[in-house]
């Protein structure tokens, strides 16, 4: 069963364990797409936020995914083809799709792209560790591709260009001080139906957008079936709860099952650690962020 | 025609927290009003400071004999303006203020009454508000200031336009937010376009809008400044999301020819509105 707005499916995997309801729910339809505006604000914002910092070049990894992608084709556009280093970190379990799909965007948007092997500090370090479950092991790599991009970004003086969208950020599908990992993000406020349709309306191959989205971090692995529903579905109700102010009650009197809807509020109030800074102690009269307010952009 | 006047919109980008190098856009912007011929160029709010000053505000603010108001004294003998910055009362109240200059001399003060604080907006926690609305006599034409969220509230509006203003002037730092109203602009752009239209009309008299650009930690602001005339026209309209200078040529005449047109201002009741809000106000209690 598929609901929401008719924009991109990916390949249907098995049936999720939460489906929106037995019908379609009343509920507005999932967030607009708009690429023309969208564009215009995200590479306006890349091209604002990065130079504004002294910078001209901008470091991220690509994955293959949809996400990566399109932040790649972003910043391509923003700050020049030749400003966009691309990293492929592989680990030696990663599919070879993943791999070459990350070749075809580098070579679709016109960027340099390197690959950096993961499995030598990853084997290592876990070689002391063999019980490591799949969780931890999957954190662990996406921290060490973190430490890689910010070690090229201090190399060719560069910002990371972060790829989490909305949805992951909501729901805490990522690895805190990994994949949520800086300095700027363009798709933090898209949901990932929007960078979907984005990366549609940019070029982004459509073997990229139309597969299962996977974060790659064990043989076979589907966001979906780690989350139990579509992004199409939950995007649709995240839309309704978080943007437009449903309460839990109204989203249910609306047609949604409560399953669907308490787990996924659930999951963004066990999430919000993810996005925040970490708790400070108060022991003074100006604590930073509590009392020290600033924006970012203060500090440039 | 002679009596026409020309108004530069000055949509700029400025640098959070650096007032001498917004001081060298404001700088820049009048010499090319100057060059156009512009009676009077329009700065957005807080546009000699940026808009997420936080704890910034007191370290930026100006005091009205300070030299940051001395240097705008001076560039107002080139062109009148209108300056959007934070400015310090001798108590150290900090007020969102737009000030009109003209041959030197400040004309006009207008201190935000509607500080927004909600959502993205936390003004009442670093601004004090303003208390007052007043319509002043200026080139071309009497005229009131209000400050971006002010112009949400139509009575601010109506207030002047019921002082007298032929010419209501606003200043903004408005973020572009909201996908669903079309390719060309975001939602919150086109709430906008609506209301300065509507008041146009409502009050006949000119809207003269001027918002910034730029991002500010990830907050873009959608420029699009615009002048619309007494009978909802748009008489020039800056692109959206880029910095310009615009040039507004009006003809101040037809404030009166709107109002012969459509008299709804001479059949404004104050007394009825006045009786009307003190009953709701006893009520609301």
């Amino acid at each position: 069963m598929s609901v929401g707005t008719p924009v991109v499916s990916p390949r249907a995997g098995a049936a999720p364990a939460l489906t929106p309801g037995p019908g379609t729910p009343a509920s507005p339809a999932g967030p607009p797409v708009n690429p023309p505006l969208l564009r215009r604000l995200l590479v306006g914002f890349l091209r604002d936020e990065v130079r504004k910092t002294g910078a001209e070049r901008v470091v991220l990894g690509l994955s293959g995914g949809v996400d990566s992608a399109l932040a790649a084709m972003l910043a391509a556009e923003a700050l020049g083809a030749a400003n966009v280093l691309a990293i492929r970190m592989p680990w030696r379990l990663s599919s070879a799709e993943s791999l070459s799909h990350a070749d075809l965007l580098a070579v679709k948007a016109g960027i340099e792209m390197l690959t950096i092997d993961i499995s030598p500090q990853i084997d290592a370090y876990f070689e002391r560790f063999p019980d490591a479950d799949a969780m931890r092991r999957g954190n662990k790599m996406a921290r060490e591709r973190m430490t890689v991009l910010y070690d090229h970004s201090a190399r060719i003086g560069g910002l990371v260009v972060g790829t989490s969208n909305k949805t992951e950020l909501l729901l805490g599908y990522g690895t805190l001080f990994g994949d949520m990992a800086s300095a700027v993000n363009p798709l933090g406020d898209l949901y990932k139906t929007q960078v979907w349709g984005l990366s549609r309306a940019l070029g982004v191959p459509a073997e990229i957008i139309d597969k299962a989205p996977s974060a790659d971090l064990a043989p076979g692995q589907t966001d979906e079936a780690d989350l139990g529903f579509r992004y199409a579905d939950v995007d649709r109700l995240l839309w309704a709860m978080i943007d437009l102010r449903w309460g839990a009650d109204e989203l249910v009197a609306a047609g949604w099952s409560r399953s669907f809807v308490d787990a996924v509020e659930a999951r963004v109030r066990r999430s919000q650690f993810k996005r925040r800074l970490p708790v400070i102690a108060k022991v003074s009269e100006r604590t930073i962020d509590r009392d020290f307010r600033y924006a970012r952009d203060w500090g440039l | 025609m002679a009596d026409r006047f020309r108004i530069a919109l000055a949509q700029i980008s400025p640098r959070l927290a650096d007032v001498q190098e917004n001081l060298g856009l404001y700088e820049k912007a009048v010499a090319g009003a100057a060059e156009a011929g512009a009676g009077l160029v329009v700065f957005p709010e807080l546009s000699l400071t940026g808009y997420h000053l936080k704890d910034e505000v007191p370290a930026v603010a100006a005091r009205l004999d300070g030299k940051v108001v001395a240097a705008l004294r001076e560039l107002s003998r080139r062109v009148p303006l209108v300056a959007g910055l934070v400015e310090e009362s001798s108590d150290h109240r900090f007020f969102n203020s737009a000030i009109w200059l003209a041959a030197g001399e400040i004309v006009a003060v207008h201190r935000k009454v509607y500080l927004p604080t909600y959502g993205m907006f936390d003004e009442s926690r670093y601004f004090a508000r303003g208390h007052s609305l007043r319509a002043f006599d200026a080139v071309p034409m009497r005229a009131g200031l209000v400050v971006c969220e002010d112009f949400w509230h139509p009575s601010a509006v109506q207030i002047l336009a019921l002082d007298g203003a032929g010419i209501v002037i606003c200043p903004s730092s408005s973020p572009a937010r909201g996908l669903g109203q079309g390719a060309e602009r975001d939602d919150n752009a086109h709430t906008w376009e609506v209301l300065l239209e509507a008041m146009a009309r409502s009050f006949g008299l000119f809207v003269v809008h001027v918002n910034r650009v730029g991002y500010e930690d990830g907050v873009g602001f959608w420029g699009g400044s615009s002048v619309i005339d007494p009978n909802g026209q748009t008489v020039a309209k800056a692109p959206c999301y880029e910095t310009a200078l615009t040039i507004a040529e009006i003809d101040p005449a037809e404030v009166r020819r709107r109002r012969l047109a459509v008299p709804v201002l001479r059949d404004e009741d104050i007394d009825l509105t006045i009786r009307e809000l003190e009953r709701v106000r006893r009520e609301q209690r």
